[in-house]
């Protein structure tokens, strides 16, 4: 089979002042036809700027400065605009990671697929119009007819992304670019994602270059895979291979990284002292009511859970399945609608704020997005001794626990006069984990905490979580979507599923024999399930 | 994961972490080396050197007139009268108005007057208005009541508002501060609103509720300061508007009294004679113009670099 694309020592110079010379140094890759080759890297790596230079999407700022792209033998990097325009989605096509984004909110779904052919064919209105319905049943779109009459907003993430699909694949290209197309879509509609552009791919022959930083999903949909290090490529090699007998140190490191699906046994002690008991907590969001018509949204529904110090709870669950709502319900971000959460002996759901502010020191909580959970204006140093300032205890005395605790996450101690953009975004959630610890809190719950986080920073983020719930003898509540972090961090699972726990157990239990079919739904999509990573 | 492998690169990938850190050049060398804060900064500061030192610029008292030396071109010389009744020369470098006063002293000494009205304006407003801002945005049962009486405000044209107030008043530089600064008041509480409600929802604001902080240390302490940018930019926009407006309530005889040097009551005395002599409209009208402009200018080349949303994406 013949090459579709032919990426040539391409490299590619980053603006002058940037952390390193080239986005992409001498990168030599190539799709045949039929065949999905998955570049992986973690962010940074260049992985998205090869995409769109292959695309000739890049800006300005980023142009190749070496090398060739060939598709199907044409040089993409000489190529004119008006030269470019015909080539993509007729010879190549991309799919982007927020499907929301890549399409045009106030265009029906139709019209965004009809214009492709609009521009690219002579058909007429007619046979444009069955072929944009014959494109939307081959990628299984229930009710064609409503889903072409649809806008945007209307439809679900993965709808979304099966558009995104149809858009790209109608003029049958060579080449397909897939940048992330799963990462921002929930477990079980990824699964589906990625079967069906294994289907068309297969049906069509198109070669395909996809691009991920999740090396579940290339265990799923590679036939090749490149990784990719700061630029520069460090093994190419067939799946099996790869992930057999990875060779160089950086992808073994990066596959030792992936956390493994099967739970790690820990022993925990049953009758250590309950830190948290929540029982039949409710969330009810109401809007409107006065004249409008009232609508109600159970985020959170009988809720209850017991958490004993020392023991990690996962709660585990899909987008919208109100994991985040019971986080915050605990933490009293947000007041719980009914039902009660016990700190200890203190009730803490029905009390005042006045009453609540002695009490917060005891749940301490870390954010997702380790960008946006330190205030840009303040130290480091400041943001750690905050809480404890705030509960009288003397600067010099919060300054000296604050340095200790830069120890504990392993950070310079030096370095708490330094402002959060000075550090990446691993830094900086160690930093929030010691924020958090500098309260000495009896509960730390951690809101999908290492979500953001490149795999080997994450491996080294959840070590870090591990060493000081067992060094300070804490509970912890630990949210996230991810089942295989979940494994290997939490002593006891609570599944969530639109607003309810619908199983509740030991993470051996659910892990080993899940019962609630819902749960067995969600094992069977992560991806890579078949392949035994981090061990 | 305690693999031996994911602990063995700890202190490797730790050290790339390090080279991942973006290097930013400083907010101060950004100002430094943008053309509009160069330009607009150096007018401000030129003008604020001439109020400042305007006896020292070969001015006589503004008040000061002879009526011998009425309606002079400029560049003539002439006599003016000082309080002692003493007659001395002068050179009436813009000329003199149908009092015999001396423009150029004038208009020298009324760059003092619309450098304060603009300034203090500015800055009333805006501690006004953040106060408000904060309040409404942050706390959520004042938002309603406090944004419809904002809402009132910005229902009447701002100049009438002004005008009436100064009427209320006795004229003073105060009351036409105070007159001019309360129509900015709802756009700097509209600004600051918007801006504290996606603020407050920022995770480091939970992350400081859940470590105990006051309600006032987290509206003063987190929020505020990450509003000062676009703060500091109508801040600029509030001074140009209530340079002109001052000049405008001058101009119509309800703003300073007559005898006041300031822009706007040279050309409104000007104004008359306009035809004849167009030097007495002219001067003060350049220097207002020069003045507006120089802080308009300021303000977009301070938006550029601390508006994060206008600023260039590499």
């Amino acid at each position: 089979m013949g090459a579709v694309l032919e990426i040539r020592d391409l490299t590619i110079a980053l603006p002058r002042g940037a952390d390193r010379g080239n986005a992409v140094t001498g990168v030599n890759l190539t799709v045949d036809r039929g065949e999905i080759v998955c570049l992986v890297g973690e962010s940074g790596s260049g992985k998205s700027v090869i995409a769109h230079a292959v695309m000739g999407l890049s800006p300005k700022e980023l142009r190749a400065t070496g090398g060739e792209i060939l598709l199907e033998g044409e040089d993409i990097l000489k190529a004119s605009p008006a030269r470019l325009r015909e080539l993509r989605c007729v010879r190549m096509s991309m799919i982007f990671q927020e499907p929301m984004t890549a399409l045009n909110p106030v265009m029906r779904c139709d019209a965004q697929i009809e214009e492709v052919l609009a521009m690219h064919t002579s058909l007429n209105a007619e046979e444009r119009r069955a072929r944009v319905r014959r494109i939307i049943e081959e990628v299984h779109l229930p009710d064609p007819e409503r889903m072409m009459a649809s806008y945007p907003h209307q439809l679900s993430g993965g709808q979304r992304q099966r558009i995104m699909i149809a858009i790209a694949l109608i003029m049958e290209p060579v080449l397909l670019i897939a940048d992330e197309p799963t990462t921002a879509l929930d477990v079980t509609t990824q699964a589906q994602i990625l079967k069906l552009i294994r289907e068309l791919q297969q049906k069509h022959g198109t070669g395909v270059l996809f691009i991920t930083h999740d090396f579940g999903v290339v265990a799923e949909i590679a036939d090749r895979v490149a990784v990719l290090r700061l630029g520069a490529l460090v093994e190419t090699k067939t799946k099996t291979e790869l992930l057999a007998r990875p060779e160089h140190a950086y992808t073994q490191m990066l596959i030792a990284s992936v956390p493994s699906i099967k739970p790690r046994h820990r022993g925990s002690d049953a009758a250590a002292p309950i830190v948290l008991k929540t029982e039949a907590l409710a969330k009810i969001y109401s809007s409107g009511g006065f004249l409008a018509r009232k609508r109600e949204v159970h985020a959170a529904v009988d809720v209850s859970f017991t958490l004993r110090r020392g023991q990690t709870l996962g709660i585990v669950g899909e987008s919208g399945s109100g994991k985040s709502t019971v986080a915050r319900c605990i933490a009293r971000l947000i007041d719980p609608t009914s039902g009660s959460v016990k700190l200890g002996n203190d009730e803490i759901a029905t009390m005042s704020a006045g009453a609540l502010r002695p009490l917060r020191r005891r749940v301490q909580i870390v954010f997702q997005d380790p960008y946006r959970s330190l205030n840009p204006r303040r130290t480091v140093g400041e943001a750690i001794i905050e809480g404890p300032l705030n509960y009288g205890i003397s600067r010099s005395d919060a300054l000296e626990r604050a340095r200790k605790l830069m120890e504990t996450v392993r950070l310079d101690p030096s370095a708490l006069n330094r402002y959060p953009h000075q550090f990446s975004g691993g830094q900086r959630q160690r930093i929030c984990i010691a924020r958090a610890l500098a309260m000495e809190p009896e509960l730390l719950i951690a809101d999908e905490a290492v979500s953001a986080l490149d795999v080997s920073v994450q491996a080294q983020v959840l070590d870090l979580l591990d060493e000081i719930r067992d060094r300070m003898n804490l509970a912890m509540l630990f949210i996230t979507h991810d089942l295989r972090v979940a494994a290997q961090v939490c002593d006891h699972v609570a599944v969530m599923s639109k607003g309810r726990v619908v199983e509740y157990g030991t993470a051996a239990d659910v892990f080993g024999a899940p019962q609630h079919a819902y749960t067995q739904a969600l094992f069977a999509a992560a991806p890579g399930r078949d392949y035994a990573f981090g061990s | 994961m305690s693999t031996p492998a994911a602990s063995a690169t700890l202190a490797a990938s730790l050290s790339t972490e390090d080279a991942n850190i973006v290097a930013r050049a400083s907010v101060w060398s950004k100002l430094a080396r943008h053309w509009g804060v160069r330009i607009g900064g150096a007018a401000m500061l030129l003008l604020t050197l001439i109020a400042l030192a305007a006896p020292l610029l070969g001015t006589v008292d503004p008040t000061l007139f002879d009526p011998g030396s009425r309606d002079l071109l400029p560049g003539a010389q002439g006599e003016i009268t000082t309080l002692e009744g003493e007659s001395i020369k002068h050179e009436f470098m813009m000329g003199s108005d149908s009092f015999g006063r001396d423009i150029y002293s004038r208009v020298i000494y009324g760059t003092r007057v619309s450098l304060i009205v603009g300034l203090a304006c500015a800055l009333v407003s805006v501690f006004l208005g953040v106060l408000a801002g904060l309040s409404a945005g942050y706390l959520r049962w004042l938002d309603m009541p406090l944004m419809r009486v904002m809402d009132g405000i910005m229902a009447i044209p701002g100049i009438l508002i002004a005008i009436a107030l100064v009427a209320l008043w006795k004229a003073s530089l105060l009351s036409v501060i105070v007159a001019i600064a309360i129509p900015e008041i709802p756009r700097v509480t509209r600004l600051v609103r918007s801006l504290v409600l996606s603020i407050r929802e920022e995770p480091y604001v939970e992350a400081a509720v859940s470590l105990g902080t006051s309600t006032f240390k987290i509206m003063f302490g987190h929020i505020l300061p990450n509003t000062a940018a676009p703060l500091i930019v109508q801040g600029t926009y509030i001074c140009a508007s209530a340079i002109l407006t001052e000049a405008i309530l001058s101009f119509l005889g309800v703003g300073l009294p007559t005898d006041f040097p300031t822009w706007g009551n040279i050309m409104a005395e000007g104004r008359v004679q306009f035809q004849q002599f167009p030097h007495n409209v002219f001067f003060p009208g350049i220097f207002l113009a020069v003045t507006v402009l120089a802080v308009n200018v300021l303000g977009d080349g301070l938006r550029d670099v601390l508006d994060p949303k206008m600023a260039k994406k590499v």
